[in-house]
């Protein structure tokens, strides 16, 4: 929010092109989620609240340890904890902090019908801007990460936000800033996926043969990207998509049927509009009257 | 922590153990991760359950709850056996060449001179054979049968992997596994720092598994070294501090102690505490503590105390018995003790048995609460419905609610685990009618001498006559205090070595303890703090971070005790000729004249080498016990003994004897004693434990904090969800033998049912954190279940093993 | 003005006009019909960015998103309510087939060639088959993708190809509507019947012949 219009490179639903002069120079940004590091202390959940002054409800307690129950307008990440056990018996406690992934290719700006209530920005952020929101929630329909959410109180969307405010003045995410064990960094996207190749290679050390970085290519990469130790299934976290995409149904919906659907419905106008014009209209003549009136003085 | 947080970077294995950092201890824990990074560290955790902390180790491997001295001694044994012990440690730094004396025996679970009536050990035989010069006698070859290295293989001799397993239910070959790992570190290159906390202090034989552990640290030559160390994780933010300046009642500020009430007499307790070293040319430091004591009581009572009065010494309380937290709850059921004040302190969630504190509570004349919050204790007498179900009618006692500032409405400073002591600046101010606790205390103490001013009174002089030089007496400052516990000369001080110097005027900060003086010329609060508000000025607010060696220890940084020390024992890290044993953990060394390096010497800083000192200055041997002699209460060797309630009949390391099924020497008060539940009908064992999200019973009265952990639960394996036929969400009825409450059941795979003794024994898991006042949904009081024993040597309340029945509520 | 009431499929005896919609249904078709515009241009604003403009319409985005499924609910109401009363008219029968074999000759108005059409021709029967299904689609998708009420309950595939569904069944809605309206612009007389209720005899003879027939045999045995 606090970026200038000029930082920002994509805008939903808008038919003037978004300025190109700034680029990112310095490379885009990126949040890398060590869930090898994390131990799940919700601190980064706790800075996202305070940062963004926002107050989720107390709920209950559902049998594990993931609360709030799920990502909601007032709770925009989350940790997400997964039991698993491993082939060779040994249990693993994998611990997700879950929220907007920031893809390269986002389908929430691509599905949103509302001009500029979301953008992306030259260092990669998508962001809302809620005053330009209209509260449909095709953005939901449209992330490969089910992430939007829709406040019940304003209808409209919400969802992290990189803290583009903060970045914007040079300062990581509150999340970032939170995390006591350096599991969430925050860099460059270059950066941080050196950071993660380091990473990958002590996980390597210590028996996790698919450690690897989770940056789908199916939506063009992210700006949040993880550091799994079992790269090769990562649905294994709470049900991160192994490989997302926008949906085909979204690519359809919002692709080429936009300017089909126009044309077909002015296609079947201008026809009648020509066929008027040829045929000029169909008139009932004197003659027609005239045959009505002798069928109803027939006598029956 | 004999090391500090930032050490643990330099560890190349992390064990925590009786303690859950990630979990507790989530911004320290950082430096565990930092190991892993930066030092390749592995990471072993064993725990009842795999903790936040066992998520990100390497390896984890179960125990069931309050067995670990079968594990650690284990551990002992194998390095024994298996002779991984840093050789030139144990021999120099340790007691392990020292001779025992005739006499000292162990069988069948029980030391020598155990009185099975008083429950009392005669200690007698437990101590050093000495030799015609007054030293003790030792044999640096082993060889003598009664040389402690004899007698530890021999008393460990039974704790077997087999054992092990038997026991703790740990699989033979994780534990072999993890033995493997940790002998790893007995040489010179590796180290491994011991993470502890509340899992191993809250049991009845809690003070001897961190003993255990810390013996095991020393056969591998970790103590003292950088990135080993045995290091207590401390809960509050100032726990350490509340130890440190003596706020047990049986303690003094800086470790000293009160004196019992056979001694009358002030030459004798000081001869008591300044002992003679046992081993030539050895400091014995405690030989200073006349100059810690009357430094202390010129800091108490000015000029009202002199040599002629023997320093106020009959104005001291002079204790029959240590006036912990359950014997205080004991004393108002049985009507001893009528008025009660708790600061900062929630006795109705923190002491066992809530049943009990209920009755002792309602039997007080009044009860002062002085806290930030509106604690359970404040509102005892309330009906919380099934929460807290009493009948106010009933209950007379007056309760005085006295709203405190919190910590960030004032100056001050913390301890934390790693002894720094940090000062903080008021960052808001109290809300209401809020005052500070030094504002209430000083508004107490005015009032109480001027009615012992006016109408006298048994202690009077003790009360009017103390020192109170503050600027204004009903509200001293964080500073004014500071430097009091700090210190400073009350007269011009001459150079000891040379009278015509005056090194310190009068009136003026302390340097450090070394200028302390047993002739009433200084004064000093808290000695191990002399020199945090020195000549320089506050040394507590300092901030400079930097790290010339690169091994973490920040001298800029705040100011550590003692004498701004990082690493306790750090002299340990040298070899005798004072060259450090890894020279790329270098902490101190000796260059031919004097000691320094990264950090402040643990030693005389110009003593050489070659004269053998120990490094272990504080003890009258001069090298490290392994070898308890009569300090710890149920004998010199930690023994395992079972929970007081427990799954099992009897011990399995000494079945035909009853009275070392449990801790032999644990106090127990009649009627808690007739309250212990037994298996048959009570067949889980439950342990309890705290959260990430919350902190004790503070932060369920914050918002944030309840909606990430909202609601009550208890943790259960698959198996016995299975057994009780209950899912994850549902409730569950927890019942002890002195109450029950109901939560969600939280199903999990991270609690296995373990095989013990030839059957199965599940593990329920209570966290406690809720209760009947705040902002999250209410619960009961975990307390509601646990029993009332205490650790033998602490007190300490045996709140993590226990029996419960757990069914679908 | 006479307060006799419109009966449909009968000659106003007054007038000589034969009623072809009484009043109820024609409200309840401007019902449809209004709620149908109001839908089409608030769905296409929604559908393709290009056309948000026609959000401004509704006073804003935020408006338009809220009111456009009640809307739709207030056309699914009047639009059942209607397509049950007109059902009976719209069955399809073997004589359509010929006059659908023959469209040629429709939109060349040469209907002589077709085969006497009674009260709703088989283009007429479509409009009404494919609104029908359209409706339904359209009525059970939209309270999928209703956000503010019901998408929270469903998968987000499913509100995915609901989406879908909306839009393309809301084409396929446009496009017959399209249709329709040019019929009535195109065939004069044609409007009358859904804005007076009543069109000529000489309209009925030439486009609803078989239709015209059975009216005047009921008026005239009165």
């Amino acid at each position: 929010m606090a970026l200038q219009s000029l930082d920002i490179v994509r805008r939903s639903a808008t038919t003037i092109a978004p300025p190109q002069a700034r680029g990112a120079p310095a490379g885009e940004v990126a949040k890398l989620i060590d869930v090898s590091k994390c131990i799940g202390c919700k601190a980064c959940q706790v800075a996202c609240m305070e940062w963004n002054d926002l107050r989720d409800e107390i709920g209950s307690c559902l049998g594990t340890y993931t609360n709030p129950a799920d990502l909601s307008d007032q709770s925009w990440t989350l940790m997400r904890f997964t039991e698993h056990e491993t082939p060779q018996g040994d249990l693993e406690w994998l611990i997700r902090k879950d929220g907007c992934m920031h893809c390269a290719d986002p389908g929430c700006l691509k599905a949103c019908p509302s001009p500029g209530a979301i953008v992306q920005y030259a260092n990669g952020i998508v962001d809302f801007h809620e005053e330009n929101c209209i509260g449909c929630g095709y953005c939901i329909t449209g992330c490969p990460f089910n992430v939007p959410r829709i406040s019940k109180k304003d209808h409209k969307a919400y969802k992290c936000t990189l803290c583009s405010d903060r970045v914007s003045v040079g300062l990581e995410p509150a999340c970032v800033k939170a995390c006591p064990t350096g599991a969430i960094v925050f860099g460059s996207k270059t950066d941080m996926q050196r950071h993660a190749a380091g990473r990958v290679e002590d996980l390597k050390s210590r028996g996790f043969d698919q450690a690897g970085l989770y940056d789908p290519s199916g939506v063009g990469g992210t700006h949040v990207m993880y550091v799994l130790h079992h790269a090769d299934q990562p649905e294994l976290y709470a049900d991160l998509p192994k490989d997302p995409q926008i949906s085909a149904l979204v690519k359809v919906w919002k692709g080429v049927s936009k300017p089909l659907a126009l044309l077909g419905i002015a296609a079947a106008a201008l026809a009648g509009f020509l066929h008027y014009i040829g045929m000029g209209p169909s008139l009932t003549t004197e003659e027609d009257e005239e045959a009505a009136r002798r069928e109803l003085e027939k006598p029956s | 922590m004999t090391n500090h947080w930032v050490d643990i970077k330099n560890a190349d294995l992390v064990l925590i153990m009786g303690g859950n950092a990630a979990e507790a201890h989530p911004c320290g824990f950082k430096w565990v991760t930092e190991a892993k990074a930066h030092n390749k560290a592995r990471l072993i955790v064993v725990d009842p359950r795999f903790t936040r902390s066992a998520a990100i180790a390497d390896y984890y491997a179960p125990i069931r709850t309050g067995t670990d001295i079968v594990f650690l001694g284990a551990v002992i044994n194998y390095l024994l056996t298996n002779d991984k012990i840093q050789h030139e440690y144990v021999r120099n730094y340790t007691d392990l060449p020292f001779i025992v004396k005739e006499g000292f025996a162990f069988a069948d679970g029980l030391f020598s001179g155990y009185d099975a009536q008083a429950r009392k050990y005669d200690k007698s035989s437990w101590d050093y054979e000495f030799g015609d010069d007054g030293y003790v006698r030792t044999d640096p070859t082993f060889a003598h049968p009664r040389c402690v290295y004899n007698l530890l293989r021999q008393h460990y001799a039974r704790y077997t992997p087999e054992m092990v397993e038997r026991i703790c239910g740990t699989a033979k070959e994780k534990f072999l596994h993890i033995a493997e790992q940790i002998a790893s570190t007995s040489t010179t290159d590796r180290a491994m720092t011991i993470m502890y906390a509340l899992g191993w202090t809250q049991h009845s034989v809690g003070s001897q598994m961190i003993r255990c552990a810390a013996m095991v640290q020393l056969l591998l030559g970790n103590i003292g070294i950088s990135g080993g160390g045995m290091n207590a994780l401390r809960g509050h933010s100032n726990i350490q501090g509340l130890t440190d300046l003596g706020l047990l009642s049986n303690l003094l500020p800086g470790y000293l102690t009160l004196p019992g009430e056979k001694e009358q007499d002030y030459a004798k307790y000081i001869a008591a505490r300044a002992p003679k070293p046992l081993r030539p040319n050895q400091l014995s430091y405690w030989q200073n503590y006349p100059k810690f004591h009357v430094s202390l009581m010129k800091a108490w009572w000015g000029d009202a105390v002199s040599a002629e009065n023997d320093w106020g010494y009959d104005w001291l309380p002079k204790l029959d018995k240590s006036y912990d937290l359950l014997l205080a709850i004991e004393l108002m059921n049985q009507g001893k003790m009528n008025g009660y004040i708790c600061q900062g302190f929630n006795p109705l969630a923190a002491a066992p048995n809530k049943a009990k504190a209920i009755a002792g509570f309602s039997q007080l004349k009044f009860l002062v609460v002085m806290d930030p919050l509106a604690t359970e204790t404040s509102e005892f007498w309330r009906n919380h419905g099934e929460h807290n179900d009493v009948d106010p009618s009933r209950i007379q006692t007056e309760v005085f609610r006295l709203p405190t500032s919190l910590f960030a409405e004032e100056d001050g400073a913390f301890v934390n685990s790693g002894r720094w002591l940090q000062w903080h600046w008021k960052g808001a101010e109290p809300p209401g009618e809020a005052r500070s606790d030094l504002e209430i205390m000083a508004g107490l103490f005015t009032r109480l001498r001027a009615l012992y001013r006016s109408e006298g009174g048994a202690p009077s002089d003790a009360i009017t006559k103390l020192s109170w030089p503050y600027a204004n007496p009903e509200s001293p400052t964080a500073d004014e205090l500071a430097k009091e516990y700090s210190g400073r000369a009350l007269k011009d001080l001459a150079d000891p070595k040379d009278p015509t110097k005056i090194i310190r005027k009068a009136g003026e900060q302390l340097a450090g303890f070394a200028e302390l003086r047993d002739d009433g010329s200084t004064s000093s609060g808290c000695w191990i703090f002399c020199g945090s508000w020195g000549p320089a000025g506050n040394l507590m607010a300092r901030r400079d971070n930097a790290d010339p060696t690169g091994i973490g220890n920040t001298l800029n940084w705040a100011w550590a005790w003692p004498a701004n020390r990082r690493v306790l024992y750090n002299r340990a890290s040298c070899d005798v000729n004072g060259k450090p044993f890894d020279p790329k953990r270098k902490l101190v060394g000796w260059n031919g004249a004097a000691w320094g390096g990264a950090d402040v010497p643990d030693y005389k800083a110009d003593e050489d080498p070659a004269n053998g000192m120990g490094p272990f200055i504080m003890l009258p041997e001069g090298v490290a016990r392994l070898f308890a002699r009569d300090a710890m209460n149920e004998g010199p060797f930690p023994e395992h003994y079972e929970p007081f309630e427990t799954p099992l009949a009897n011990n399995p390391l000494s079945p035909n004897q009853p009275l070392a099924l449990n801790n032999p020497i644990a106090r127990l008060f009649k009627g808690d004693r007739e309250m212990f539940g037994k298996a048959d009908r009570f067949p889980h064992v439950a342990t309890t434990y705290r959260l990430t999200e919350h902190f004790h019973y503070w932060t369920k009265h914050v918002r944030l904090n309840a909606i990430l952990q909202p609601e009550q639960f208890v943790e259960i394996g698959e198996a016995l969800a299975k057994e009780i036929g209950v899912a994850a969400g549902e409730r569950v009825r927890v019942t002890s033998n002195r109450g029950h409450i109901t939560a969600v059941a939280m199903v999990t795979k991270r609690i296995k049912a373990l095989q013990v003794d030839g059957k199965t024994v599940h593990t329920v898991g209570i966290p406690i954190h809720w209760g009947f006042t705040g902002t999250a949904k209410a619960g009961f009081l975990a307390n509601t279940l646990t029993p009332v024993v205490g650790d033998g040597n602490s007190q300490t309340p045996e709140f993590k093993s226990f029996l419960v029945r757990v069914e679908k509520a | 003005m006479s307060r006799t009431r419109q009966v449909a499929d009968q000659v106003d005896p007054k007038t000589g006009q034969i009623v072809r919609y009484a009043p109820a249904t024609r409200i309840n078709h401007w019902i449809v019909a209004i709620s149908f515009v109001l839908l089409a241009l608030s769905g296409l604003a929604l559908f393709y960015p290009p056309l948000f403009w026609l959000a401004n319409l509704f006073g804003g985005g935020d408006v338009m998103r809220a009111v456009h499924p009640w809307i739709g609910l207030v056309m699914a109401v009047a639009f059942f309510a209607f397509a049950a009363k007109v059902g009976r008219d719209n069955r399809l029968q073997r004589a359509d087939r010929e006059w659908l074999r023959r469209i040629g000759d429709v939109v060349r108005d040469q209907e002589e060639n077709l085969p006497e059409v009674g009260r709703n021709n088989a283009g007429q029967k479509l409009v009404y088959l494919v609104a029908l299904v359209s409706m339904l689609v359209l009525l059970v998708s939209g309270l999928v993708i209703w956000r503010a009420y019901f998408s929270d309950y469903f998968p987000v595939d499913a509100t995915r190809v609901a989406a879908l569904a909306h839009a393309a069944f809301a084409f396929v809605l446009i496009l017959t509507i399209v249709v329709h309206v040019y019929a009535g612009i195109w065939v004069k007389g044609s409007l009358r019947a859904m804005t007076r209720g009543t069109v000529s005899p000489g309209w009925a003879w030439k486009h609803h012949r078989a239709w015209f027939r059975d009216v005047t045999k009921h008026s005239t045995g009165k």
